[in-house]
């Protein structure tokens, strides 16, 4: 599949966490610059396997991982990595919209704050640049100083958008962006995506199929803590090869 | 707010478009070829016919993606349904062009039987039909498109002149009775493109109006009667 | 109809008990500044005590009990901020702390005077601190602590976990997460906890009486190795060992107002620390 450079790769990535094996022997390819979806039933792992691409999997208790992961062809499991700069580079945007309570300039202004920047002029500007690129700027240029959580819902996972962007990364993790979020905003966020691919490598997890055919140029579908198919998404969803993938498509379970 | 569907629905649009202009061109030049007794045209009609055909495949290509992928609803699914329609209905005038410049072919192999004034005729009627049905897509015209419709009758009505005619020809000398068929073959053409293009207007229709006139469907429709 | 007349009945019921707990409570603030307001004068307030207690002040005292607070909070304030954030964000969950936690519950329904004992043993007889504000400073401190690291772990248990998370996930360590985005916003409910847990310290006798408190020191403590007056210790005395205790005992009364108005005045402070916080958080 010629889809140009790979940006991330796994490659016999398995997961567990205490005793349970959520992630079992996944092979996938995440091309640079396209938004690659994954969709799957309830449970099936997509989530665990998102956040091990920024390791955020760490986090859970008892969480082991073994096969590997890489990033630009360097492996992102070894010991020398440095998990803090991996996050920057690799960001992630949660399913509930988390804005910091503090005011729409701080939210922004922190992840910059936290990776060292003290400039407050390239901190204004870096603010500003973020928050047009998640088309937000318009809405908020006037209450940069009102707390994040005045905005709406849609508006408020566009600033944690804006937020990923700020510190520049490479990758956008979108963990199931818009579940939480109302049709019209949801559309502003899928319509974003579409735009934003143009910088950066996109990868979302979303239970909604037809989000991940609106918006995505490459599928991954997931079951039970496998990969069960991973080709366009053209093809996915007009003619799949596997047949799990076509009842899962067409409704027959899930 | 700007979708990017609308981008997508927009390259549809070029698409069918691209493929009515060879089509109009394609009819042009197959009755100008039958007129002018030129070779040359007919050559050009056969030559377009593959990219008429993959252009079709195109349309169907690029539709089912669209319906797959973005779940058009209302007037968008009606716009990409009938685009697909529509480009069958091209692909078979498109079709019926070469079949015009073959029956030509064989025109030109023996001299010329009568002047040719009826085909002519319905050739322009037919082009006509076809190029304001896609005007009437282009600009989301009911109206024109119904126009269109009324037009098949005279369509119609000028093939069968054309038959009878060319049947006195043939009781009277029974050595012109294949040069009369082939004419007759290019009348029935000519009528059967008239028929397409009405069907692209049906569908114009049923895109602006979300309603389908099809196979006289309007006269069940509120009790409307047809007179 | 029948409903109605038991939800009036009910609401009665409940009225009733908020109306005994305030009469109980108008009561006995009443019977204290009636029978100890005659006794505030700017001389009881500022002067030392004489002749064996029936004349003079409180001063000391009041100094004494503000020195003791001031030790308790140096210690338990930060040792129990510290706990609750290691037990709380770095500590893994696993039966150890769940025992630690239950631990920690159990010792704050520990007596105080087991406390006292313990503050004797260690602080003054170990330690070589002796009987002095240090000892009796530390001994509160003790008894502080179980509720300070509680009332720290409950404020950092608000903390949404997506503060956490959405941190981590910008590339911030996880000590740069908890600092910047997690205590901001426990502190007040922190702050709260301790000055409560203080002033509650502040009005405990038996942790104080074997560790460092004196009945009759005419002078003020030099340092923090001396012994000291305070408040609830002092009252004690008054009311239940004075040779003279019904001469004295408006000095008594006297004495358990300004306790009380100590110990208010530090709820205040908490309350409008927390409040300030709260406010000053919105940004």
């Amino acid at each position: 599949m010629e889809n140009g450079k790979t940006k991330i790769e796994t490659k016999n990535l398995d997961f567990y966490y205490g005793t349970t094996h959520a992630l079992k022997n996944i092979n996938m390819v995440c091309p640079e610059k396209k938004v690659t979806a994954i969709i799957g039933p309830s449970g099936c792992g997509k989530t665990t396997f998102i956040r091990t691409l920024n390791r955020m999997s760490d986090v859970v208790p008892g969480a082991k991982l073994s096969g590997d992961i890489f990033l630009d062809g360097e492996s992102i499991i070894s010991p020398q990595v440095d998990v803090v700069d991996l996050r920057r580079r690799v960001g992630m945007v949660f399913q509930k919209p988390n804005p910091f309570s503090k005011s729409i300039f701080n939210n922004i202004a922190y992840g910059l704050r936290i990776n060292g920047l003290k400039d407050r002029q390239q901190i204004a500007e870096i603010v500003e640049q973020s928050l047009r690129h998640a088309a937000l700027w318009d809405e908020v240029k006037d209450r940069l100083d009102e707390n994040a959580f005045t905005l709406s819902g849609g508006q408020q996972q566009r600033l944690c958008i804006a937020r990923a962007l700020a510190v520049e990364p490479e990758v956008i993790l979108f963990d199931e962006p818009c579940s939480a979020i109302d049709p019209i905003a949801t559309a502003k966020i899928e319509n974003l995506i579409h735009k934003l691919k143009e910088d950066y490598t996109v990868v979302i997890v979303t239970h909604n199929m037809q989000q991940a055919a609106r918006v995505s140029d490459l599928t991954a579908f997931m079951m039970l803590g496998e990969l069960i198919e991973f080709d366009t998404t053209t093809k996915i969803f007009t003619n799949p090869s596997n047949k799990l993938t076509e009842d899962y498509i067409t409704g027959k379970f899930g | 707010m700007e979708r990017v569907f609308d981008e997508e629905l927009t390259v549809l649009n070029k698409t069918l478009l691209k493929m009515a202009a060879l089509v109009e061109e394609s009819i042009a030049l197959s009755v100008r070829g039958l007129k002018e007794r030129n070779e040359e045209f007919i050559r050009q009609v056969l030559e377009k016919e593959k990219t008429i055909n993959d252009l079709d495949i195109e349309i169907d290509q690029v539709s089912l993606r669209l319906i797959a992928l973005k779940q058009p609803m209302a007037r968008d699914l009606r716009l990409i349904v009938s685009a697909m329609k529509m480009g069958g209905e091209l692909e078979r005038i498109g079709d019926l062009a070469v079949n015009i410049a073959e029956r030509t072919m064989e025109l030109l192999k023996v001299p010329l039987l009568k002047p040719l004034i009826d085909i002519p005729r319905m050739a322009s009627l037919a082009q006509g039909m076809v190029r304001d049905s896609l005007r009437a897509f282009i600009n989301q015209d009911a109206a024109l498109a119904r126009n269109v419709c009324e037009r098949d009758q005279e369509v119609d009505q000028l093939n069968d002149q054309v038959f009878r005619e060319l049947l006195t020809y043939t009781i009277a000398d029974p050595t012109t009775i294949p040069r009369a068929v082939e004419l007759i073959l290019v009348g029935r053409h000519l009528e059967r493109i008239a028929d397409h293009a009405t069907n692209i207007s049906e569908d114009v229709i049923y895109i602006v109006e979300g309603r389908t006139i099809k196979h006289h469907f309007e006269e069940k429709d509120f009790g409307k009667k047809k007179d | 109809m029948k409903k109605r007349v038991i939800q009036f009945i009910g609401f009665l019921i409940l009225r009733g008990c908020l109306y005994f707990v305030m009469a109980v409570l108008f009561l006995f603030l009443y019977d204290i500044i009636h029978k100890g307001g005659g006794a505030i004068s700017l001389e009881f307030l500022t002067q030392a005590p004489r002749r064996g207690m029936t004349q003079g002040g409180i001063f000391p005292a009041i100094i004494g009990t503000f020195l003791v607070t001031m030790v308790t909070a140096i210690c338990a304030i930060p040792l129990g901020m510290f706990a609750a954030i290691y037990l709380n964000e770095y500590a893994r969950q696993s039966r150890i702390t769940r025992v630690i936690r239950l631990s920690i519950r159990n010792l704050s329904g520990v007596p105080s005077i087991v406390y006292g004992l313990f503050g004797v043993i260690l602080f003054v007889n170990i330690l070589k601190f002796g009987t002095s504000i240090l000892s009796a400073g530390l001994t509160l401190g003790l008894l502080t602590l179980p509720w300070t690291i509680t009332a720290s772990e409950e404020a950092l248990k608000t903390v949404p976990n997506s503060y956490r998370e959405g941190s981590l996930a910008l590339g911030a360590t996880k000590w740069q997460a908890i600092r910047t985005n997690v205590l901001p916003y426990a502190i007040p409910g922190m702050l709260t906890g301790a000055i409560l847990g203080l002033a509650r310290a502040a009005g405990e006798t038996a942790p104080i009486m074997f560790t460092g408190a004196a009945f009759y020191l005419p002078f003020l403590p030099k340092s923090l190795t001396d012994q000291f007056m305070a408040l609830p210790y002092h009252l004690y005395i008054l009311a239940t060992q004075h040779h003279e205790i019904s001469l004295v005992r408006p000095l008594a009364y006297g004495t358990a107002l300004v306790l009380i108005v100590f110990v208010l005045g530090m709820n205040m402070i908490a309350t409008i620390i927390r409040y300030r916080l709260r406010k000053k958080k919105r940004g």
